[in-house]
């Protein structure tokens, strides 16, 4: 089995079976990750370059770990040793980079859209590791992953996204990839964070945090970027957390079945109390393990790819 | 420059003028019109199929001298105008320097005046175009600036423009207004299901149609004519509409790309397809169409837009707007509303030609003897395929590129000079 793209861009036009078979490719990489000695030769003589132009601990550490286990070479480039601010072209920067012979670039990048131009400008197999307000294929397909570990099954499942969907990459990719995966899909959030005609994706919309616990089989809550737009969007943080924040008294009160992901970095006090960051209705700590897992079946179902 | 054009379709119908003769030009000046047997010594000029009409004038283009002569020159760009079937541009002042004062204004006509094509400067409303006062505009329009406007952005304060509307009122100049609200502005794609999609920074609708009722409410208060750049939006196109009948001064131009793309174009996230206004959605395309059709859109512009390529093969988020258009807007403008049968020639001829020269109050070119030649001559059947490679511009950012266009200017003539188009 192969994957139908040589790119990993996005879920939006990715079919089932490619998700699934990730996923699947995952399971197998998941148990290396136990082993006493987590590392395979698979990826030996792959070159993979990691793009980062916007910071990022998780998703890039995340990487580095997958290529490392499937013994890739890998190199980063991060926006601080970045040619791109001393005058050189976005362009010019990835042609320099593929002329050294590179078969998998990993990118990051505030602008939504890179991925898509980097297919352009390089022969690489593009693997985005999230772009602007777009998308983050990989971490919705680890939070997949974590959601049937837990739960066995997606299909059928209720599953909403709370938070600022409008600045959130995380968020489109989950709606794509849960409705391709037969899951009914929601967002919560005050209409200040959610785009407009959020609901011709599909996805029911929710201005009430305890409707959306009880009427739902998993929360996927994000950060609230306070770097972002949130500081117009919303009239404060305070207002924000009494009125949207998930907190155990809500969790206890309304579903005490639910599960809580959350994609990380959590801000403990906002959209979630450490009460439930750390409590049990969540599984926060094994999303990370697994986007290993799940970063490792992206690499290698690229990397194997027949040319 | 003498030439004999040979059978020749002429057409103004603001002479009702409609004939298919011969046409002697000498010096420059119009001397026969009617059977003429070939003359020595002067060019002989036969098209098969081909149109002349008073010559097309884009009264919106953005030429980038001073300032950002690597996208585009004023000799590039009235090179790309004539090549594109036009006689007469009008320049807008958003170059660094901005045009903002009568030596500034007399630079852009010194450089082009020896040019076959008329590049007439659009002097700034406010100093630098910052919007905190004036610019000296009874001074630039003294030196020739046809018009006023902070293209690029609306006059910043509805005092400002105000004042603007008072004071270019007074010197019978019009203000043409670039109309966005700053606080929505700043998005990269038009707010909707597809910047919803795409993850991309939105600017939603209403921050053009909000300035566009500000711009109403103060014209008709002043009682000054203002005109309404690039409208992309069913609901501007109805505010327009409404002023019109009302009988207010007030008249509006549409973009080749407002008329013929849409946002959906925006998937590819290739930056040619980013403009400001951005590219907007069906409905708002066909009564962009309803407009021009009813009149309520009194002129085609192309809002000419060039930019070097490595700034616009960027990342879509930090990629300039705008798109090249002198080249492709005639084609655009025969093959989508010609050809699909929304305007007739006659009424393609006043959006190209007549309004924009009575908008901006210039003397119109009339096909008759002794009248200076300013003529436009094309082909409205010919088959053509955009090739980017072959403008005139020094500028490539076009989205239409390899387009099958119907319909091509054939030669222009204008200030005693005459091209042939490729």
């Amino acid at each position: 089995m192969s994957l139908s793209t040589k790119h990993l861009l996005g879920l939006q036009n990715l079919p089932r079976e490619d998700i699934e078979l990730i996923l699947d490719t995952a399971t197998t990489f998941r148990e290396i990750l136990d082993r006493p000695i987590k590392k395979v030769p698979t990826l030996t003589g792959t070159t993979v370059v990691n793009l980062f132009f916007e910071n990022s601990t998780r998703t890039r550490i995340s990487f580095e770990l997958a290529q490392k286990r499937l013994s890739a070479d890998t190199v980063n480039f991060s926006t601080a040793s970045s040619s791109t601010k001393k005058g050189e072209t976005f362009k010019d920067t990835v042609r320099n980079i593929e002329a050294m012979k590179i078969d998998i670039i990993v990118v990051r990048h505030q602008s939504a859209g890179v991925p898509t131009f980097l297919t352009r400008i390089s022969n690489a197999s593009i693997i985005n590791a999230g772009d602007g307000f777009h998308e983050h294929p990989t971490q919705a397909l680890l939070d997949f992953y974590s959601m049937k570990e837990k739960l066995g099954n997606i299909e059928g499942k209720k599953v909403c996204i709370v938070g600022d969907i409008a600045h959130s990459r995380v968020a489109l990719s989950n709606i794509y990839g849960l409705l391709s995966l037969g899951a009914k899909v929601s967002v919560c959030g005050p209409p200040t964070m959610l785009p407009r005609s959020i609901e011709n994706l599909g996805v029911k919309v929710y201005y009430d945090i305890n409707s959306a616990i009880k009427e739902n089989d998993i929360l996927n809550v994000l950060r609230i970027q306070l770097e972002r737009d949130a500081g117009n969007a919303i009239p404060s943080l305070r207002e924000y957390h009494k009125y949207f924040g998930i907190t155990k008294e809500r969790l206890d009160k309304y579903n005490k079945d639910i599960l809580i992901l959350h994609p990380g970095p959590i801000n403990r006090g906002v959209e979630l109390t450490s009460e439930v960051a750390d409590g049990e209705y969540q599984i926060i700590l094994d999303q990370v393990t697994n986007g290993v897992a799940v970063r490792m079946a992206v690499l290698y179902l690229l990397g194997t790819l027949p040319s | 420059m003498d030439v004999l054009i040979k059978n020749i379709h002429l057409i103004n119908p603001e002479q009702n003028l409609d004939t298919v003769t011969d046409l002697l030009i000498e010096n420059g000046v119009i001397k026969r019109i009617g059977k003429i047997e070939n003359i020595n010594n002067v060019e002989t000029l036969e098209f098969s199929n081909a149109y002349c009409v008073p010559g097309f004038f884009d009264m919106h283009v953005h030429f980038r001298e001073p300032g950002y002569e690597q996208a585009e020159t004023l000799l590039t760009g009235a090179n790309s105008a004539a090549e594109g079937g036009f006689t007469g541009v009008a320049v807008m002042p958003n170059t660094s320097l901005a045009i903002d004062n009568g030596d500034l204004v007399n630079s852009v006509l010194a450089k082009t005046k020896s040019h076959l094509v008329d590049v007439l400067p659009i002097g700034a409303v406010t100093v630098g175009r910052k919007g905190e006062h004036l610019a000296p505009m009874a001074e630039m329009a003294e030196e020739g600036a046809v018009a006023f406007s902070d293209d690029g952005t609306a006059v910043k304060t509805a005092k400002l423009l105000r004042y603007a509307l008072e004071y270019s009122g007074m010197l019978n100049k019009i203000i043409i207004e670039h109309c966005e609200d700053e606080s929505l502005a700043g998005g990269a794609m038009n707010e909707g299901k597809i910047s919803t999609e795409l993850g991309l920074p939105p600017v939603p609708a209403i921050a053009e149609e909000l300035t566009i009722a500000r711009d109403i409410v103060v014209a008709e208060y002043t009682n000054s004519p203002i005109h309404i750049a690039h409208i992309s939006t069913k609901k501007s196109v109805e505010l327009v509409r409404h002023a019109k009948e009302k009988g207010l001064k007030i008249t509006a131009e549409a973009t080749p790309h407002h008329f013929t793309l849409t946002e959906n174009a925006l998937k590819s996230y290739d930056t040619n397809y980013k403009m400001n206004p951005p590219l907007r959605t069906e409905e708002d395309k066909l009564a962009i169409i309803a407009g021009l059709k009813d009149g309520t859109i009194d002129v085609i512009a192309s809002d000419h837009a060039p930019h070097a390529v490595e700034d616009k093969e960027v990342e879509f988020t930090f990629a300039p707007n705008g798109i090249i258009g002198l080249e492709t807007e005639l084609g655009l403008t025969l093959t989508e509303l010609y050809h699909k049968k929304i305007l007739t020639l006659e009424e393609i001829i006043y959006k190209l030609s007549v309004n924009p020269r009575k908008i901006l109050r210039l003397p119109l070119p009339r096909i008759e003897i002794g009248e200076k030649a300013n003529l436009t001559i094309f082909d409205a059947d010919k088959l053509w395929t955009v090739d980017k490679n072959k403008f005139k511009s020094k500028s490539r950012n076009t989205p239409f590129d390899k387009k099958l266009l119907t319909g091509k200017a054939l030669a222009v003539i204008n200030n005693n000079q005459l091209h042939i188009i490729d």
